[in-house]
């Protein structure tokens, strides 16, 4: 379970980027964030395995603080929290087989690391993963050598990898064409039940947060301000959540958020 | 006349265009002023450091004489000596590569040190930062003569000149290299939980490979042709030759020791554009 309280996020001296921010998140629910640019919907997931420093407030993790965690804790903490990103930040000059692998980092010895000699159970997990998502035969190959769909299953195998006890993804389709962009929100979708592990995806597609999600977290400038099933998305709430907002509420504050 | 006026008068097209511009200069003639006061300094400065200098005008003008002279004597190279000329020529070779390897060795550390994005601290990039500085800053002529001193003379301060000089130069442009990759492996990585160590190792090392073999290259190339000269001020390499022979007047000799450097050159170049396009 994911319990964020009373989050702060600022930047510099200016207005926060999240304010005052709760949200939890059970069980192996697949939850989508969505809002416009600047809400601070990549801000919050880089809070949680603190990419980002948030500057107020706790994160707990089934059980666990983050937000206080240092040096080898904090790695500790980080080995089980799964990161996917927008444009899947992949080595490119490695072979896919490391790049999954690298997944593993946290855990593997530096020797085995620097010999690539990884151990035969992460091998096994590695070659059973990249066979679910359909890249196995790619496990030599160079990662720039894939498609974008292709990447962002080595980008997903990779954090799966780490067994998470939860998974982030920040706008995980927003580099992909629409086809390949359902069929990995399907995989996240799909992954989510069978590992048994809650999902948090920062997501611009609205019809696509309500297909494949099972909540919905509407947040405009560093707030919650819609947090329900799929169906409760009315009109009138996505209104609220994209509209041109009151001058004050955008002050400069929303701008900052790094995408 | 503006151009308006032009458009909107324009000019009959029968004899008469007189009332169009037809001067046009590229500059007025105050810029016209400066220039020539600007290139009037430029040629002061010259006079001005030929005549301190003191060239003697007379030698000057003999050199083409002088050069047919020592053609002359050098014409036809003398080849006895061959055998030997070889076998430093080979030193030569070696006191290049095995410099050039260490070198290369060292500065990965150092290029992580005076790297913005992998240093540990501002203490360490400053280290890092002066060893590429001091490194850099003495010729490799200089670090030798430090070197014949310490080691006495012979291949090893050789070898340890070329070194010392290569390390800044492969470090600057690794240094460089590290802080222009994509950052974003770089964050992925470290989401994973991995050790500083770790990300650089998968995240920063694959990126920099390329640029580290081409430096490598390009420096085994330079210090080829350094190391022919490293001989004038006896730390090895067939210098030591070449210039036991002008001492003693031996110019047939000489110019085989010149033939034999330029066609190390060509081969180092050759083979270097080879390794080159195997490996990058």
């Amino acid at each position: 379970m994911l319990k964020i309280t009373d989050l702060v996020k600022r930047y510099g001296s200016g207005e926060p980027v999240l304010k005052n921010l709760d949200l939890t998140v059970e069980g192996e629910t697949v939850v989508s964030v969505i809002g416009s640019s600047g809400a601070g919907k990549s801000t919050l997931l880089r809070c949680i395995n603190r990419l980002v420093e948030p500057t107020s407030g706790s994160i707990v993790l089934n059980g666990a603080e983050l937000t206080k965690l240092r040096g080898r804790e904090l790695r500790m903490a980080r080995r089980r929290i799964g990161m996917v990103f927008q444009s899947f930040n992949l080595v490119d000059r490695l072979t896919v087989m490391e790049n999954v692998m690298s997944g593993r980092l946290g855990y593997l010895s530096t020797w085995a690391a620097v010999s690539r000699r990884y151990p035969k159970e992460d091998i096994r997990r590695a070659f059973e993963l990249m066979e679910r998502v359909g890249i196995a035969h790619y496990a030599d190959n160079r990662a720039d050598g894939l498609s974008g769909g292709e990447r962002q299953r080595v980008g997903v195998v990779r954090a799966l990898m780490q067994q998470p006890e939860i998974l982030l993804a920040d706008e995980p389709t927003a580099s992909l064409d629409p086809k390949t962009s359902e069929q990995i929100m399907q995989l996240l979708r799909d992954l989510a039940g069978e590992l048994k592990l809650p999902v948090l995806i920062n997501i611009h597609n609205v019809t696509e947060a309500k297909q494949y999600t099972d909540r919905i977290v509407g947040m405009r400038y560093g707030r919650i301000i819609f947090d329900d099933a799929p169906a409760a998305l009315t009109e009138d709430a996505m209104e609220a959540i994209y509209s041109g907002s009151p001058a004050a509420d955008r002050a400069g504050a929303g701008l900052k958020e790094a995408s | 006349m503006s151009l308006q006026d032009t458009l909107r008068d324009p000019a009959p097209a029968t004899p008469g265009m007189a009332h169009l511009r037809d001067d046009w200069s590229r500059f007025s003639p105050r810029q016209k002023m400066q220039r020539w006061v600007v290139m009037l300094l430029c040629a002061l400065a010259i006079a001005w450091s030929i005549s301190s200098i003191e060239v003697i005008w007379a030698w000057v003008w003999d050199a083409p004489q002088q050069m047919g002279d020592l053609f002359g004597r050098m014409y036809p190279p003398d080849a006895s000596n061959l055998a030997a000329i070889l076998r430093v020529l080979l030193d030569t070779v070696n006191i290049a590569t095995v410099a050039t390897a260490i070198a290369v060795v060292v500065s990965l550390p150092v290029a992580l040190l005076a790297a913005q994005n992998t240093t540990p601290n501002r203490a360490t990039l400053w280290l890092g930062r002066f060893i590429l500085v001091s490194s850099r800053s003495i010729n490799t002529i200089i670090w030798a003569l430090l070197f014949v001193a310490i080691f006495g003379p012979g291949a090893v301060a050789g070898i340890v000149a070329i070194m010392f000089r290569s390390i800044g130069f492969v470090g600057k442009l690794l240094g460089e290299a590290i802080e222009e990759i994509d950052k974003r492996p770089v964050e992925a990585l470290e989401a994973t939980g991995a050790t500083r160590f770790k990300v650089i190792l998968y995240a920063i090392v694959p990126q920099v490979m390329p640029t580290f073999w081409a430096v490598a290259i390009l420096r085994w190339d330079i210090n080829l042709r350094e190391s022919t000269v490293l001989g004038l001020v006896g730390a090895g390499g067939i210098g030591i030759i070449l210039q036991g022979a002008i001492d003693t007047f031996r110019w047939p000799e000489v110019a085989t020791i010149l033939l034999a450097i330029v066609a190390l050159v060509i081969l180092g170049e050759i083979v270097s554009a080879w390794l080159r396009r195997r490996i990058l």
